[in-house]
């Protein structure tokens, strides 16, 4: 079926259109959260929102507001599809993923509704790509239920301090364990691996801590392989906010700031490793 | 059969060098066709290379200082080595500030291809380093499978794309699929596309030029009268293209490829004193 190199008018009827002058906009935040093949995006009329899932405990979103593009309409109250998130970066990094300052990959996103694939052209130095993308059916998403009324510890840091100790996690280890505390250690990170164990405190009047709000002493475990992915939206974000509730549910929430200076949004939400029970801690 | 030979500057050796991993890029085991004036490199289209073949030629005069050859016989002055270039470009990375290189051709146990690297020292003798490569000897009835390929009757000639952006985008289309279509007409228009269950990508080239034999008219018989926009397209294994752009490591200087419908893609690649021929056959 042959398609032209022009994007579609602005007039036609598409379920969602967008336009963006610099693709990275996207794709950066996009990486954030590709620890698996496929993802579901949402879109409604403020914005985007791209989830993965895995293992039925861990859920990532990465938030683009409607003002980050140029364009952005959505013509149904909401639309909703699954996509392959390593054929979709693939696809909008096609031109290269060095950031050469003056050039950039100005992008077009087309997707028809139901049933249809998602369309994207993509131009830079006067070379266009088209790409169609199937779509599926979305699947059911995990809710999390997690609301500032059910925090129960909050801390938010700046990034940079925890960027090396996520980086040099010491993966022999199968679980990170949080401490959150009004009290001593305040703040823990402590892995189990082969070499003995980790701990990493940050004192809460830390230069890196930008707000420190424990109740209540919390200790949990959470898988180190599900958590690592995250340490992509970490080496972005500027803070990062991590909050649990009583059932030891870990929300980790990443501001990023894009070239442009415009902020945008990564969460990660975590179950605790159901192995471990009270008495071992 | 004797064969020596030196080289002493810097640049010419860095270009050596250049050359070499770009080779050794294509092929892992490829002829080294040694005359008096020229170096060939050449990989000819067998089962085992996926179909692919190269000629490559250069001037020996442009990178040695001394070059002595004596070839099998009198008549026949030209050696034939098969080897891997991997080999020769390991030898020569130990030569980036080297004062000289020398090869030379011995036979103390097994045929090998002597490369002395002489490096710079702070004390008044050299330092050097000895790289015995292993090579087979080709022997004469066995010239013929080595002959310069015959330029195919090709549908289309087209000047590439800046190989950058070539190599960004067959890249990315790598990880989507393993065939890739070249697509070109005569008004200078490419067209890369990948197709599979999942996605379709096409990059559009525009504006590329057509090298003035495309068009000649008593070059290529089935180009005339035909439509200047039409397209000729050939299917290949992604991956010799990929190989192919990413042992590019400097701009060449002239750019294109000849493709002929659903058969073969042959791009010729000229960086100043060097030609480098790839051919590329269509997906069966």
């Amino acid at each position: 079926m042959p398609f032209s190199t022009q994007p579609p008018a602005s007039g036609e009827r598409y379920a969602l259109s967008a336009s963006l002058d610099n693709a990275r906009h996207l794709s950066s935040l996009l990486r954030a959260v590709h620890f698996q093949d496929h993802a579901t995006c949402f879109a409604t009329a403020s914005g985007l929102r791209v989830t993965v899932e895995d293992a039925k405990c861990i859920q990532a979103n990465a938030f683009i507001q409607a003002e980050i593009f140029q364009e952005f309409s959505v013509q149904e109250e909401s639309v909703m599809f699954r996509i392959n998130l390593s054929v979709l970066l693939d696809c909008l990094t096609i031109f290269g993923t060095s950031s050469v300052p003056g050039t950039s990959t100005a992008l077009r996103m087309c997707y028809r509704g139901y049933g249809y694939p998602l369309m994207l052209f993509l131009e830079e130095g006067g070379v266009v790509t088209v790409c169609k993308i199937n779509t599926q059916e979305p699947d059911e998403l995990l809710d999390f239920d997690f609301c500032s009324t059910k925090v129960v510890n909050k801390i938010i840091l700046q990034s940079e301090g925890l960027r090396d100790a996520f980086a040099e996690l010491d993966m022999t280890s199968e679980v990170l364990q949080i401490t959150m505390s009004p009290d001593k250690p305040y703040f823990r990170l402590s892995t189990f691996g082969n070499a003995g164990s980790a701990h990493l405190d940050y004192p809460r009047d830390s230069d890196l801590m930008e707000a420190f709000h424990c109740n209540q002493t919390q200790t949990n475990r959470y898988k180190i392989s599900l958590l690592k992915p995250s340490t992509k939206a970490l080496a972005l974000s500027c803070k990062v906010s991590i909050r649990t509730d009583a059932q030891g549910f870990l929300s980790l929430q990443y501001m990023i700031r894009n070239e442009d200076g415009q902020i945008c949004f990564v969460e990660y939400y975590c179950c605790p490793d159901e192995n471990i029970t009270e008495a071992e801690l | 059969m004797r064969f020596r030979a030196k080289i002493v500057d810097l640049a010419c050796l860095n270009h050596f060098s250049r050359i070499i991993n770009t080779i050794a890029k294509l092929a892992r085991t490829c002829i080294l066709r040694l005359t008096v004036c020229k170096l060939y490199f050449i990989l000819s289209d067998k089962v085992a290379n996926g179909g692919a073949s190269m000629w490559c030629e250069l001037c020996q005069g442009n990178f040695f200082d001394e070059f002595q050859m004596e070839g099998v016989a009198a008549e026949h002055n030209e050696i034939y080595l098969e080897l891997a270039p991997e080999n020769l470009s390991r030898a020569l990375k130990t030569a980036q500030n080297a004062k000289a290189v020398k090869m030379k051709l011995t036979n103390k146990h097994c045929p090998c291809l002597r490369v002395a690297v002489e490096l710079p020292s702070l004390s008044s003798s050299s330092r050097i380093v000895t790289h015995d490569i292993p090579v087979g000897v080709i022997p004469r009835r066995m010239w013929n499978d080595f002959r310069e390929p015959s330029v195919p009757d090709f549908d289309v000639s087209i000047y590439l794309p800046a190989l950058k952006t070539m190599k960004s985008v067959v890249e990315r289309m790598k990880n989507l699929g393993n065939f890739i279509v070249i697509e070109a007409n005569l008004s200078g228009e490419m067209n890369l596309k990948i197709e599979t269950d999942l996605v379709s990508v096409t990059t559009h080239f525009k504006d590329l030029g057509n090298p003035p034999w495309a068009t000649e008219d008593g070059c290529q018989s089935s180009a005339r009268g035909r439509d200047l926009e039409s397209m000729v397209e050939v299917c290949i294994d992604i991956k010799k293209l990929q190989q192919l752009l990413a042992g590019q490591q400097v701009n060449p200087t002239k750019a294109l490829c000849n493709i002929v419908r659903k058969r073969i893609v042959h791009f010729i690649l000229l960086h100043e004193e060097v030609s480098l021929q790839y051919f590329i056959p269509a997906i069966a």
